[in-house]
């Protein structure tokens, strides 16, 4: 059997790889632990497990890019010290999955707009020129389908519902919308990775991403808002620039791996 | 005295004997986890391993059983290495370990999917009752006890079972 064992030349500045890997880790782990807020608090009991379940799979994939980062940058961390042991603005996820869980709604679409984002993404990662990361992707991907199939499912049966399931989920719509740009915005990091064949061309992405959020809305009758103007000079998530939300979450995420440094059970 | 070299046949006898906790009707090779054995000239056993679902947090317990089962068959000190490549994929389970699947009340996987990346629940065919053989059944959560099955429910024979999900 062969494993992931070609090397692929590393990016001229050593520490561009870690950072891509952070952000790609960091997306699934505040992710992740967004949707687990809702374990006990699901509309229905087999929400309440789907929505543990998906959660899950997120800490799985953060799991993988963390730990690969940590190997990346070399310095003895691995994918706990990375979880537990960074302040907010060493954090890279964009702002979007940052956002508190709000109403089903506003969970609901803010996984469906992640989940096509995941699935656009995972498919081109999966012919990285960097074997690992590759093989870290095409395994993601293949949960990532049914993560959309779930959230789409959700997006037609809550756009196309009750008239208020409708108004909840176009004002969730609204909301994220102005997040959105972020998660196809490339910067220097970004198109190094992309001259290197380790990354995609992340505008590139948009389209593909676009034409799954315009037909699922379609369908579910919601309306795309008009796309937001956005300076260039924004910080966003992925230099450290973080909602107040992402602090308050930390604090409850890390306080127990902080308060016991080294405990197992 | 010099401990006698195990050999691979041995460790892969052993290891047909380790169940998946999940799934505790199939063993570890046969659900494909385990993906190689290596004995190296000086005796030391490595089982590489390969995760099912990313989301699976029994796959700790996998790698302390098999350990813990090679202990006792009289190897000792074997090494776990985990590779996500090739990707885990539910094709790989075969068709004898498929049946023991339906004998215990689980749908085994359909071919895992490879054409739209997006496939609604809704667009897809529907799965066959494990206990009666209907396809008259609906999938009622793609989540459900575990991170490799879905819950179902049969119209036919009005049983609810679980499907072992395809990826
Ligand atoms: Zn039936």
């Amino acid at each position: 059997m062969s494993e992931a064992s070609v090397v692929p030349a590393p990016p001229s500045r050593p520490n561009v790889l870690f950072e891509y890997l952070l952000r790609c880790g960091d997306d699934r782990l505040v992710l992740g632990h967004r949707l687990s807020e809702w374990c006990g608090h699901g509309p229905i009991l087999e929400e309440d497990i789907a929505l543990a379940n998906i959660s899950l799979d997120l800490l799985g994939h953060s799991t993988m890019f963390l730990r690969l980062a940590g190997e990346v940058e070399g310095k003895g961390r691995d994918e706990d010290a990375l979880a537990y042991f960074r302040e907010a603005v060493e954090f890279r996820n964009c702002q979007m999955v940052e956002l508190p869980v709000g109403d089903f709604g506003f969970t609901m679409t803010r996984q469906f707009l992640f989940d096509a984002y995941d699935i656009v993404l995972l498919d081109a990662l999966s012919s990285s020129t960097h074997a690992e990361l590759a093989a870290i992707a095409t395994k993601a991907l293949k949960e990532a389908r049914y993560h959309i199939r779930h959230s789409g499912e959700w997006m037609l049966k809550l756009g196309d519902g009750t008239e208020e399931s409708h108004r909840r989920t176009q004002r969730a719509l609204d909301e994220l919308w102005r997040f959105t740009p972020e998660l196809f915005t490339a910067d220097a990091i970004d198109m190094e990775l992309h001259a290197a064949g380790v990354a995609p061309d992340l505008p590139a992405l948009r389209p593909a991403w676009e034409s799954i959020v315009r037909d699922v809305a379609d369908r579910a009758t919601l309306t795309i808002p008009h796309a937001a103007p956005r300076a260039a000079s924004t910080r966003d998530g992925r230099s450290g620039a973080h909602t107040e939300a992402l602090g308050h979450m930390l604090a409850e995420m890390q306080i127990v791996a902080r308060s016991h440094p080294g405990a197992s059970w | 005295m010099v401990t006698p070299i195990a050999a691979r046949d041995d460790v892969l006898r052993i290891l047909d004997g380790v169940m998946d906790p999940e799934v505790p009707v199939l063993s570890v090779r046969e659900l494909g986890i385990v993906r190689d054995v290596i004995v190296d000239d000086a005796g030391a056993v490595t089982v590489v391993v390969t995760p099912t679902y990313s989301g699976c947090p029994a796959i700790r317990v996998i790698e302390e059983d098999i350990v813990a089962a090679l202990t006792n068959g009289g190897i000792p000190n074997a090494r776990i290495r985990t590779t996500y490549a090739p990707a885990w994929t539910s094709d790989w389970i075969p068709a004898e370990a498929r049946e023991k699947l339906r004998a215990a009340g689980i749908a085994p996987p359909e071919s895992a999917e490879s054409g739209a990346l997006v496939q609604l629940v809704r667009e897809r065919a529907a799965v066959e009752c494990p206990w009666c053989g209907s396809r008259d059944t609906e999938v009622r959560s793609e989540f459900g006890s575990t991170a490799c099955k879905s819950l179902c429910v049969c119209r036919a024979c009005l049983q609810p079972f679980e499907l072992f999900k395809s990826i």
